[in-house]
């Protein structure tokens, strides 16, 4: 890929990490408008990274309750059963979805480079494969969150 | 800009990380998408609980798969957030801290993640 990744790589005072004192070129310019869609594709791989990531640090905590035997373990999963952490765990599935499709676009980008002059369509696909996938997860989550059983 | 990953190092640790991030990425796709099709579709936090636990982990096949999962998750995770950090932590002395919490906090989680999986031994009577 030969377009930048990111907006500081244009930005001459933030190039040679460490070499050069780097400038502080302000949040305001990193929400800039700069790359149509796929700007947006990247932040949300972004965002949706980090929160995943912050799930795994619970989840490990959470599972590791097992350790403490059945009490310990059976009362953090009565936490998870609770209506906030439902609707957070239907967002979860969704960030990981999109993590995994959008990051599949990235892949094929990077290693057949001529996708490029199919880009937009890349991206209806990740958004096309998304909704397909994501709308009957919602469902059968929510179905399970309502009625108790698959 | 195009919404693509970041541009392919030249050589180094750097190009392995780069490369790590996209091999990791197919492998977790498969895994992941699997895990939240079984313990939140088929299965569902409604019916998970420790018995549930002791039965998945009474044969090694999941805790290996656990344990796969667990270490291509937040080696990835943690790789992305240091790229993240790199990118928007400017002062080098934050960086720097923020680098080393990353680390650490990954190096003791990634133990207790393992930990758990490897020496789980229900209790008696469950």
């Amino acid at each position: 890929m030969n377009s930048p990744a990111s907006i500081h790589d244009k930005h001459p005072a933030r190039r040679g990490r460490g070499r050069l004192r780097r400038v502080n070129v302000g949040l305001a310019e990193y929400a800039r408008y700069r790359g149509r869609a796929g700007q947006w594709a990247w932040i949300l791989h972004r965002l949706t990274g980090l929160g995943v990531l912050l799930f795994v640090y619970l989840h490990i905590i959470d599972t590791s309750l097992i350790g403490w035997g059945p009490h310990a373990y059976n009362e953090a999963m009565a936490l998870y059963r609770m209506t906030g952490f439902r609707i957070g765990e239907i967002i979860l599935v969704g960030a990981v979805l999109y993590h995994a499709l959008n990051g599949m676009r990235i892949i094929v980008m990077d290693f057949w480079p001529r996708t490029t002059v199919i880009q937009k369509q890349l991206l209806y696909g990740v958004w096309i494969s998304f909704v397909v996938l994501y709308v009957p997860t919602i469902y059968f989550m929510v179905h399970w969150m309502v009625t108790g059983k698959p | 800009m195009n919404g693509a990953g970041n541009p392919r190092p030249e050589s180094g640790l750097e190009l392995y990380a780069w490369i790590f991030m996209r091999v990791s990425g197919v492998v977790l796709l498969v895994m992941v998408l699997l895990h939240l099709a079984i313990m939140h579709l088929i299965n569902n936090v409604e019916v998970i609980s420790y018995h549930f636990v002791v039965v998945r982990y009474a044969t090694p096949f999941w805790r290996t798969y656990d344990l796969v999962m667990l270490w291509l998750a937040m080696i990835h995770g943690l790789n992305g957030l240091r790229v993240v950090i790199d990118d928007y932590v400017i002062s080098r002395g934050w960086r720097v801290t923020a680098l080393g919490v990353v680390f650490i906090s990954g190096v003791i989680f990634l133990a207790l993640g393992s930990l758990v999986i490897l020496t789980f031994h229900p209790v008696p009577g469950t």
